[in-house]
């Protein structure tokens, strides 16, 4: 029943977004232009500070992913759909789940296009080492999503949201865009060092594993008034 | 999971606070199978909130409610039995009415989603727009689609919050069948409205709320305006 109910979720939040495209526009947006408005102003004649391509990468998702959370929470609070998802006899981890897996695969989307913008607008090397790359972001996007999920639905009747959600939200997670911007630094370097890399690889890991549980233990209560 | 039957429900001194305000206050009552239990009050009774602690989507500040002999920590034993039509709708606009109902039925555990979700829509009259996204529907057509999503898995218990909401006259009467139909089906039906006229002759027992209290309690209700003006006041009428 668990995994049916994520995969259900999953399944209408994509299609939802599929008919809408208002998260994905939206989201890719802000992204590109927040990559872009830094790439005006950092890279010159060609070249960026080390480091640079990193921290805009990062910053880029952050932001992007406050956007979609809010707005695919947003969406089930219009119709109060979050209510009847929580009146299903589904557990209601799996909802948490199915939200989250559906905002993950939104910002891998945009990722998988905030990439290869930032390598080649600031040269940097991301992409020297892929797998590296696509673990360190698919950590830290988990991390990052998972925390913003929760709290994300926690404020969803808050009349506040729109400004408590980043508020709560980005102290929280600084330790991902620490280990997230570090780790890809490490990435670009043209002297690769693995093991500095597994080391906030690791970290990335471990947030990743404290925050969900934290998430699938609180859920419940939190959401039942 | 596996889903529990009662015959009963029954609310024991329940009262919900929301801050200082007391939306809720010492509601005590119970309803059994085949039963249709009207709420009657003004807006801000606590006719919506009595029906969200009867759900399990709200805890009472104080008191119990019990379905037959079991709490709410029966958990998703208990939902898998009851059905509720808010005043909001619970719908995706973006989906049509088919997908929203198949989503619904996956989720409440049903083997054949796909033929519930078609029977239910042939129920409601609307068959030939299954394939239309709820957004284009009228107000009374996505009612319709609403309840079916409610009912989708036969509930023991079936709260349905102002249910002739935007209904045109046929749709109204199918709505009143549909629900004796569930009268009959030994189902505990228990409708908060504010439409007295159609609560008419429908109601097996109707209850008066007032600023969170039960002001009255009457069974096999008739002359409801009466009543309702009696112990209400002419102003909610």
């Amino acid at each position: 029943m668990m995994l049916r109910a994520i995969w259900l979720i999953v399944r209408k939040d994509l299609t939802v977004e599929v008919r809408s495209r208002e998260l994905a526009y939206t989201t890719l947006f802000f992204a590109v232009s927040c990559v872009l408005v830094f790439a005006f102003s950092l890279v010159q004649e060609g070249r960026a500070a080390e480091g640079v391509g990193a921290g805009v990468l990062w910053m880029a998702i952050m932001f992007a992913g406050n956007l979609a959370l809010g707005r695919t929470f947003e969406r089930e609070r219009q119709s109060e759909t979050l209510r009847a998802l929580m009146l299903v006899p589904a557990p209601r981890p799996a909802i948490y789940l199915g939200k989250l897996a559906g905002i993950v695969v939104l910002l891998a989307l945009t990722e998988a296009i905030l990439v290869p913008l930032v390598a080649l607008l600031f040269q940097a090397q991301l992409l020297a080492h892929p797998f590296w790359l696509a673990a360190v972001v698919a950590t830290g996007t988990l991390g990052f999503a998972a925390v913003g999920t929760l709290f994300a639905a926690m404020l969803v009747r808050a009349r506040s949201r729109d400004v408590l959600l980043p508020v709560l939200l980005y102290p929280i997670t600084v330790p991902v865009l620490i280990a997230g911007v570090r780790a890809t630094v490490a990435i670009a370097q043209p002297d690769f060092e693995a093991e500095v890399v597994r080391f906030w690889l690791a970290l990335l890991v471990a947030f990743d594993v404290v925050f969900i549980t934290l998430a699938l233990w609180t859920f419940e209560p939190v959401m039942t008034d | 999971m596996t889903a529990l039957d009662f015959d009963e429900i029954s609310a024991e001194d329940v009262s919900r606070n929301f801050g200082r305000r007391r939306a809720v206050s010492r509601i005590t009552f119970r309803a059994r199978r085949g039963t249709i239990l009207g709420l009657l009050g003004p807006n801000g009774a606590g006719k919506s909130t009595l029906l969200a602690m009867l759900a399990t989507v709200l805890r009472p500040s104080a008191g119990v409610i019990r379905y037959g002999t079991l709490g709410t920590s029966a958990g998703p034993a208990l939902r898998a039995r009851i059905g509720v039509l808010g005043h909001d709708l619970f719908l995706y606009p973006e989906l049509t009415a088919r997908e929203n109902l198949v989503f619904f039925a996956g989720l409440y555990g049903l083997a054949d989603a796909d033929a519930r979700a078609r029977g239910a829509l042939a129920k409601a009259g609307l068959d030939t727009r299954s394939e239309d996204a709820v957004a284009g529907f009228s107000r009374g057509m996505r009612q319709r689609v609403a309840l079916e999503r409610a009912l989708i898995h036969d509930p023991r218990l079936a709260l349905l919050d102002e249910p002739f909401t935007g209904l045109d006259d046929a749709s109204t009467e199918l709505l009143v069948r549909r629900l004796r139909d569930l009268r009959e089906g030994g189902a505990i039906v228990i409708v908060a409205t504010h439409d007295l006229d159609l609560a008419e002759g429908l109601l097996d027992r109707a209850i008066f709320l007032r600023d969170g209290r039960i002001v009255q309690s009457v069974e096999s209700p008739g002359a409801l305006r009466a009543t309702y003006r009696r112990v209400i006041g002419r102003a909610g009428a």
